[in-house]
């Protein structure tokens, strides 16, 4: 990290105090370059940011470690907005191949600030859309990537309100990289954070997880097989309407499982909560063939990405509404609860396996990468 | 699932175990030699399932942890090289070299490429004619034939910029040498099941013999292991030292004969390092003199690094059955998957990987360390 010059007038001992005050708290040393495990979504991910983020820029709303940030509006008494709650939240989109099956990166682009939206209980108001183009990318390709952007927006019924537009030279991009932001409202009553969690709650995911991951990974060069799969990419902001509406105050976290996948979630809800996650391997929804896939490339699907799907920690005596409610919409037709939080073994996650025994399920450690043999 | 589920049935599980609790009179100490079975084992929680009598012991099997440290060495020099694209199975590439590993070569801009078969490393020489292609041959009997058949196919083609950085190792003479150590504690083993799929099981009846221990070929999924943790405690408590095979479904006596032949056409028996445990004779493969064009080692000039394990690692200890990865002082302090000491951290096939990820960790005691 780059640090700004200091004051010349500073006398030794306050240069040595403003130095250390400046100390990256990051282990630099460890880490002398950013490595692909950093945006992996797992441990090195988590790292960055509570050792170098967070310190840095250090505030209530970024401390959450939510989706989203939650803005408070109208501070005064007779303003008309008073209490209104927003989320607000960003993401970037690096994704290759540009087009997979199921999607590409521009729908891509716009479920996935919606659903961090999404995840803290707001329906979207607005997005933003920034484009990071590399010189020579085909027209054709970027018209087609818009388009699919404005058909995302238009069907979950968000406009993309303001944008900016880069160009790098050849070779210094991955023909598109997208950024999104996204502004939401929340309703009155709602409540949700991944520290709420409490022990004797149930845990929903709202459909069969590792699809997007291993549909992306399955057209990628090196690693090309054949299968129908194809990504999962939807907006969940329905389905949180209709869960919400069942299960109001009594629905807890809602997190989706993206990078990182349902494990590494799970783990940073199991901490920022204090309490212990217990899951039950044969309860996960889980296609055939992404069972084939992952059992063939040696992948764990608990720790391979999700598109599409969130989870939900909800109070227990709410978990039937609020099933029943993810099954009447088609986002969350399959719908089931994998496990419960307990008061036991704060931090860990926990899975019974399929043959009865007991394991821990452990925050992915860098990428996920396919065994020998 | 099917060919997955039939073979993590609860109800079979258990009646395994019941098998096993009511078969075994006293203590037993078993070694699988795979780390496939290790995490097998450990991830669906059959360590805890079974009975104190009986003991496991994680074997030497994988191939990324025995690869030696002056290879990783040799395959970072040559990743550095701008000519370079160094492709390799995933596993490979966050194993530590002596200051190094092959994720940060790539970090800083060496051109290090995941590929699944070495086949695919082939298609890069192809496409890629001003490259040069290397791919880094490690693994065990299981993984041979496909690289026998890469340097074959690109030899037929005559590319002139593929090579190998070979590391090959078998299993056999590891057997010979775990058993020949005076104080071994294992008294059967669980034979790699996809190992000898290839070479047959005809090569450890001698062992067996000579060393009066029974050895199982086993599978890999839960119920294939507690099948062959069955049938080594039964042939213990019945005093019978012979190969059997568990693992019918993809084993035969004789093995994979294609296979067998074009790994005999393409490497020879040779003297190999195992990281961590030291030379054992006879224990690799390595190129014929025919095609030794092929021998990245000797196009690159990297033969002579040399390389200084961490003394705190025991992984060598871990791979010879005489330490658990919680025995080690630096398990999950000084060495976690971040920031590794040895191999068996970071392979998905390490035993030190599936102590730490699946948790056994946490409930376990530090036990004083192992002498060494």
């Amino acid at each position: 990290m780059s640090q700004p010059p200091l004051d010349p007038t500073l006398a030794l001992a306050d240069v040595g105090a403003a130095l250390l005050a400046q100390q990256c708290p990051f282990p630099i040393s460890d880490y002398p370059q950013v490595l692909m495990a950093h945006g992996g979504g797992g441990r090195l991910t988590q790292q960055l940011i509570e050792r170098m983020f967070v310190p840095a820029f250090r505030n209530p709303q970024l401390e959450g470690l939510h989706d989203g940030a939650v803005l408070t509006v109208g501070n005064t008494p007779d303003d008309p907005t008073q209490g209104t709650r927003l989320a607000f939240s960003t993401d970037s989109y690096v994704i290759q191949p540009l087009f997979f099956p199921g999607g590409d990166i521009g729908a891509l682009a716009v479920h996935g600030t919606v659903n961090d939206l999404a995840m803290c209980g707001a329906q979207p108001l607005a997005l933003s859309s920034a484009l990071i183009l590399e010189e020579g990318l085909p027209m054709a390709d970027l018209w087609r990537i818009v388009q699919s952007m404005q058909q995302a927006a238009q069907h979950v019924g968000v406009p993309i309100v303001t944008g900016d537009t880069k160009v790098v030279d050849r070779g210094k991009g991955d023909g598109v990289f997208i950024n999104t932001a996204g502004i939401g409202v929340i309703p009155a009553g709602v409540q949700l954070g991944p520290s709420r969690a409490r022990a004797g709650d149930v845990v929903i995911v709202s459909g069969a997880i590792a699809v997007h991951g291993i549909a992306i990974m399955s057209v990628r060069e090196g690693l090309a097989f054949e299968t129908t799969l194809a990504s999962d990419t939807a907006p969940l902001h329905t389905l949180v309407a209709d869960l919400l509406a069942a299960g109001g105050a009594a629905v807890h976290v809602l997190r989706d499982p993206t990078r990182g996948g349902l494990a590494s979630a799970l783990n940073e809800i199991a901490a920022q909560a204090r309490v212990g996650i217990r899951l039950d391997e044969a309860s996960i929804p889980l296609a055939e063939e992404v069972r084939g896939a992952c059992e063939i490339l040696g992948l764990d699907p608990l720790y391979v990405a999700n598109e599409g799907k969130c989870l939900v920690i909800v109070a227990h005596d709410a978990a039937d509404a609020v099933l029943a409610a993810m099954h009447a919409n088609p986002d969350g037709a399959e719908a089931a609860v994998i496990g419960t939080v307990v008061a036991e073994h704060a931090g860990t996650v926990v899975i019974r396996s399929r043959i009865g025994g007991t394991r821990v399920v452990d925050m992915l450690s860098g990428e996920q990468l396919p065994r020998i043999c | 699932m099917k060919f997955v589920d039939e073979y993590r049935s609860e109800a079979d599980a258990q009646r395994f175990v019941q098998l096993i609790k009511q078969t075994a009179t006293r203590e037993w100490t078993l070694m699988e030699i795979c780390g496939g079975q290790t995490h097998t084992l450990i991830k669906s929680g059959i360590d805890q399932l079974l009975p104190d009598a009986i003991t496991l012991v994680h074997g030497p099997g994988c191939p990324v942890c025995v690869t030696p440290l002056e290879m990783i060495d040799r395959a970072i020099a040559i990743a550095r090289r701008p000519e370079v694209i160094l492709t390799s199975f995933g596993d490979m590439l966050r194993v530590p070299g002596s200051a190094t590993d092959l994720l940060r070569v790539k970090a800083s801009g060496g051109d290090v490429r995941i590929v699944y078969s070495p086949l695919d490393a082939v298609k890069l020489a192809q496409q890629h004619p001003e490259r040069q292609v290397v791919f880094f041959a490690v693994g065990f009997e299981t993984t041979a034939p496909a690289n026998a058949m890469a340097v074959w196919s690109a030899a037929r083609q005559g590319l002139a910029n593929f090579s190998i950085l070979c590391s090959h190792v078998l299993v056999p003479p590891a057997m010979e040498a775990l058993l020949s150590s005076p104080d071994t504690l294992i008294d059967g083993f669980l034979a790699a099941g996809h190992v000898c799929a290839v070479m047959g099981y005809a090569e450890y009846e001698p062992l067996a013999e000579k060393h009066q221990i029974p050895i199982v070929v086993t599978g890999f999924e839960p119920l294939d292991l507690l099948e062959g943790i069955y049938r080594t405690v039964l042939a213990l408590e019945e005093n019978r030292a012979e190969v059997e095979n568990q693992y019918v479904r993809a084993v035969t006596r004789s093995g994979n004969r294609a296979a067998q032949n074009l790994v005999q056409q393409v490497f020879m028996v040779c003297d190999r390092q195992w990281r961590g445990i030291g030379m054992i004779p006879q224990s690799g493969y390595c190129l014929r003199p025919e095609y030794a064009r092929y021998n990245a080692e000797l196009r690159f000039q990297v033969g002579n690094l040399t390389a200084q394990e961490s003394p705190l690692c025991i992984s060598g200890l871990i791979m010879q059955g005489r330490a658990k990865p919680c025995d080690c002082s630096a398990f999950g302090t000084l060495c976690t998957p971040e920031q590794p000491l040895g191999a068996p951290m970071v392979s998905s096939e390490g035993a030190c990987a599936a102590y730490y990820h699946y948790g056994t960790h946490r409930e376990e005691q530090p036990h004083e360390p192992a002498p060494a």
